[in-house]
């Protein structure tokens, strides 16, 4: 592990990375907390559309002078709200229509896109809204992003007991007097919320793997709704911070410098097909 | 709504003070069409109550209007309070759950507690007895830390009851819990809810489209056709001439291997040659 041994005996990497460290893994930490929900409630089409969708607003932003964060947080929770009132969180039965319109948001962001390059000479944009700058961000974010985290992870813990039950049976929480469609709405939001942040960390079409990729192994590790809130928080910090580690040696090897967002998806990855293999030994353990 | 008897004896003995359920004729219009008209009866605590009716005939609008999810256009509805505890206790039709889900049978019995609360439950040793006593009373302890998704339909329903039960209600509503179930699971189910009424002096309302399972445990019958219903004992109410007064068209009930078979009246020869082939046959 030569690797690891760069990052932690060459000087700089803990003052420089303190910023993204500190936003990659408070983002990290709620993107995947929101999304053992979403994964919990079958609503992982949602998150990843919203993250399409988010990828117009992000670059959007670049037209004029206002933090990227801003233009994805407007457009995903524009977005979500459109989806509550249609009713499309899910694939099943609109996945034309719901084809058609996040083609559109691409086709947004390739003219915001390129109207940005051409305008402002920011050449950059393409890869930094796509595929997210984690170890360039600005630590003028952090307060957005730790008031933002903060929202978000409230209203996850206010609505965890009603939204467990409206996602096993919305007649269920109906009869217990539950407002099912607020609480739906509501939980919208905060993914909404969840997806703009990992958008701006990790980039528009790379947010659902932090969004659904460390929920999906949590669902694999433990059968407990909370456990698996936490153990998929712990595992997106996990793999964003070490995810840092890595692109920050990685200025060590070939082409010197390879994208954090890579190693993140990656380890999220790994991660995930590790739990898959160690699954047959936990499967179904009943008590006596 | 058609009296079962003139007068219901067992009705009147009581004072409506002790009724666990009270619907009087309750009218239900949706889109034009009457769902229920001047549906009427009471529940007591301690019994177990079938509602009886083929698909369509407005158990699960019913259920709906005694739960507060449906504003009946007619009649009213009146649930014995018990003070601050949750008087209702249902159990959904069955309902499917991802696999993966992570929520075990336990968690869902404990979401009883208070689910519809903000907030986090901080765990704490009475809820955990208090969820340890229901999955008892249900006799599913042995299944209660597996995902709920994963359990069969009997078990499933076992931990519903209990999810159901956890809250102390005077009255538990099941919509078709025996709909899917194998007829093992379902005898099982049945027999322990005719116990959970009897023990925990609850009253029990059952719907089903079939009632032969439910036939040896039921104290009474709802019996729910073209939006009118009757009400009554089994014998009172599962007869030739009440049924078609209910239906409005001769129905024939018919007692075959200890089971109860409704066909179409001897005005239509052709079909009560095949009660073989069908447990229960509603005719139109």
């Amino acid at each position: 592990m030569s690797s690891v041994l760069h990052a932690i005996f060459e000087p700089g990497f803990f003052s420089s990375e303190l910023t993204p460290a500190a936003i990659g893994g408070l983002v990290a930490i709620v993107a995947a907390g929101v999304g053992a929900f979403t994964v919990i409630r079958g609503q992982s089409f949602a998150g990843e559309a919203l993250g399409d969708i988010g990828s117009a607003g992000g670059s959007s932003a670049y037209l004029v002078p206002v933090p990227a964060i801003w233009g994805f947080l407007a457009i995903t929770v524009a977005a979500a709200g459109v989806m509550e009132l249609i009713g499309i969180q899910r694939a099943r039965g609109r996945d034309l229509a719901t084809g058609i319109v996040l083609g559109f948001g691409f086709g947004l962001t390739a003219l915001f896109l390129y109207l940005g390059t051409t305008t402002t000479s920011t050449t950059g944009a393409p890869i930094v809204i796509l595929f997210g700058s984690l170890a360039e961000i600005s630590s003028s974010y952090l307060p957005i992003v730790l008031a933002l985290g903060g929202i978000t992870a409230a209203i996850l813990v206010a609505l965890y007991r009603p939204l467990l039950l409206v996602s096993v049976s919305p007649e269920l929480a109906a009869a217990r007097g539950i407002p099912v469609r607020l609480i739906g709405a509501a939980y919208l939001i905060a993914l909404a919320v969840a997806v703009a942040l990992a958008d701006l960390t990790i980039g528009a079409i790379l947010s659902t793997a932090l969004i659904v990729g460390p929920a999906a192994t949590a669902l694999r590790l433990t059968s407990r709704p909370a456990h698996a809130a936490l153990a998929a928080a712990g595992i997106g910090l996990g793999c964003v911070w070490l995810g840092l580690l890595l692109a920050w040696d990685s200025y060590y090897w070939p082409h010197h410098g390879w994208p954090v967002s890579f190693f993140v998806v990656t380890l999220i990855m790994l991660v995930y097909l590790l739990a898959g293999v160690r699954r047959p030994n936990a499967a179904r353990a009943r008590r006596s | 709504m058609v009296d079962a008897l003139p007068g219901d004896g067992h009705q009147a003995t009581e004072t409506s003070s002790l009724r666990a359920l009270e619907v009087s004729s309750i009218t239900v219009e949706l889109g034009g069409r009457t769902i229920l008209d001047d549906v009427g009866f009471s529940l007591a605590p301690g019994e177990l109550t079938g509602l009886i009716g083929s698909n369509g005939a407005g158990k699960t609008t019913l259920l709906r209007v005694i739960l507060g999810l449906q504003n009946p256009t007619g009649g009213s509805v009146r649930v014995a309070s018990a003070g601050r505890e949750r008087s209702v206790g249902y159990v959904p039709q069955k309902f499917v759950l991802d696999p993966d889900m992570p929520l075990r049978g336990r968690d869902l019995v404990a979401l009883g507690i208070d689910g519809e609360r903000l907030g986090l439950a901080w765990p704490s040793r009475a809820r955990r007895a208090l969820v340890q006593e229901m999955l008892d009373a249900v006799d599913a302890s042995a299944f209660a830390d597996a995902r709920v998704g994963r359990l069969s339909g009997g078990e499933q329903q076992r931990i519903l009851i209990a999810h159901a039960l956890i809250s102390r209600p005077k009255l538990l509503l099941l919509d078709e819990p025996l709909a899917n179930l194998d007829l093992r699971s379902a005898r099982e189910v049945v027999e322990l809810l005719a116990r959970i009424a009897r023990e925990q002096r609850i009253a029990v309302l059952i719907s089903a489209h079939e009632m032969n399972a439910l036939l040896p445990v039921m104290d009474r019958v709802v019996y729910l056709a073209n939006g009118h219903a009757a009400c009554g004992t089994a014998d009172e109410v599962v007869r030739s001439d009440v049924l078609t007064r209910l239906y409005g068209h001769p129905v024939e009930v018919l007692r075959v291997h200890g089971r109860v078979v409704v066909v179409a009246g001897p005005s239509e020869e052709a079909e009560p040659s095949h009660p073989h082939h069908h447990n229960h046959i509603d005719v139109f």
